[in-house]
C-alpha cells in the first residue's frame, strides 16, 4: 500500500441529513453529488458515489423506518473523499452475507442494494444485529 | 388519470415519447409508469422511447421502474427504446450488477426513433 493510502483521512466538513421521507432519499443523494463536484470528482466517480448513496439511503428509510444520513469530505494525503454514513433504527438486515451476494431482499423490492452499493464506492462497512438497526459506511476517493 | 406534472408524454412521429428531465423520487418514478401505459392505452402508440439524458443517476429503483415499464408495454403490443443512458450511467449500472439484457437502448433520439422504424432525415445528412 503507497505511504498516502495508510495517512489518516481528514474530515473537511460533516453534515448530517435526517432520512425520514422519500424526498430526504432524493436530498441526501443530491448533497453528496454536490460534494463530490466540490472534491472534483470525475462524472463516473459522482455517478457511482451518487448512487450508493441513494441504495444506502432508501434501504434505511424503506427497511430501517428512516434513520440519520451524515456525508463527509475526505482528504487524504491530498486525495479527495466523500464518505456516506448511514444509521437506521430497523430491525437489522436479517442475512447480511445474502444481502450483500445481491439478488435477495427481504420485502422483495431492493434486491441489488447493498451489494450495488458495495460495487460502486472503495470502502464499505455495514454493522448490523437483529433489533440493533443498520448502519452503512462507505467512502469513495477520487481518481488521481 | 394520475398526474405526476413533472414528465410530459408526447406523442411524436406515431411513437410516444417520454423525456425525463429531472431526479424522480420513487412515487413520482412509479407514478409515471402508470402514466405511460395510460398513454399506450389511449393513442394505441406501437413504439415508446424514453429519454433519460436528463437523469444524471440511475439507481436500482429508477432503473427497475424503467425496465418494467418496458416489459409492461410490451404485454400492450409496444416496442421500448431507451435513449440517451450517460456513458457514467451506464458505467454505474452495469457495475451495479443489473441486468440489462432484456433493454433496448439507443444513442439519442433520432436514433431511437430509426429503431422503431421510423424514417428520420437528418438536415445536411447526404
Amino acid at each position: 500500500m503507497a505511504p498516502t493510502e495508510a495517512a489518516e483521512a481528514k474530515v473537511l466538513t460533516r453534515e448530517a441529513l435526517p432520512v425520514r421521507s422519500e424526498d430526504d432519499v432524493v436530498l441526501v443523494r443530491r448533497r453528496a453529488r454536490e460534494l463530490a463536484q466540490r472534491r472534483g470528482f470525475d462524472g463516473f466517480a459522482q455517478a457511482a458515489i451518487t448512487t450508493a448513496t441513494s441504495e444506502i439511503v432508501r434501504n434505511a428509510l424503506v427497511h430501517g423506518g428512516g434513520g440519520e444520513a451524515t456525508l463527509e469530505e475526505l482528504d487524504r494525503g491530498g486525495r479527495a473523499g466523500v464518505r456516506l454514513t448511514c444509521r437506521d433504527e430497523g430491525p437489522g438486515v436479517l442475512d447480511l452475507e445474502r444481502a450483500l451476494r445481491g439478488g435477495f431482499s427481504v420485502t422483495g423490492t431492493l434486491g441489488l442494494g447493498l451489494s450495488g452499493a458495495r460495487r460502486l464506492v472503495d470502502e464499505f462497512e455495514v454493522r448490523s444485529a437483529p433489533g440493533a438497526g443498520t448502519t452503512v459506511v462507505l467512502t469513495k476517493w477520487a481518481r488521481r | 388519470m394520475r398526474q405526476t406534472g413533472q414528465v410530459p408524454i408526447l406523442r411524436v412521429a406515431g411513437v410516444l415519447l417520454v423525456a425525463i428531465q429531472v431526479d424522480l423520487g420513487d412515487t413520482v418514478a412509479t407514478a409515471l409508469q402508470e402514466d405511460v401505459l395510460e398513454a399506450i392505452a389511449r393513442t394505441g402508440s406501437t413504439g415508446l422511447l424514453i429519454d433519460v439524458t436528463g437523469l444524471e443517476m440511475v439507481d436500482s429503483f429508477v432503473a427497475r421502474v424503467l425496465v418494467d415499464t418496458g416489459r409492461m408495454a410490451r404485454l400492450m403490443g409496444t416496442e421500448t427504446v431507451i435513449v440517451g443512458l450517460r456513458p457514467e450511467v451506464a458505467g454505474t449500472l452495469v457495475r451495479m450488477g443489473f441486468d440489462v439484457s432484456e433493454v433496448q437502448a439507443a444513442l439519442d433520439i433520432d436514433e431511437g426513433l430509426e429503431r422503431l422504424g421510423c424514417k428520420v432525415v437528418r438536415r445536411g445528412a447526404d
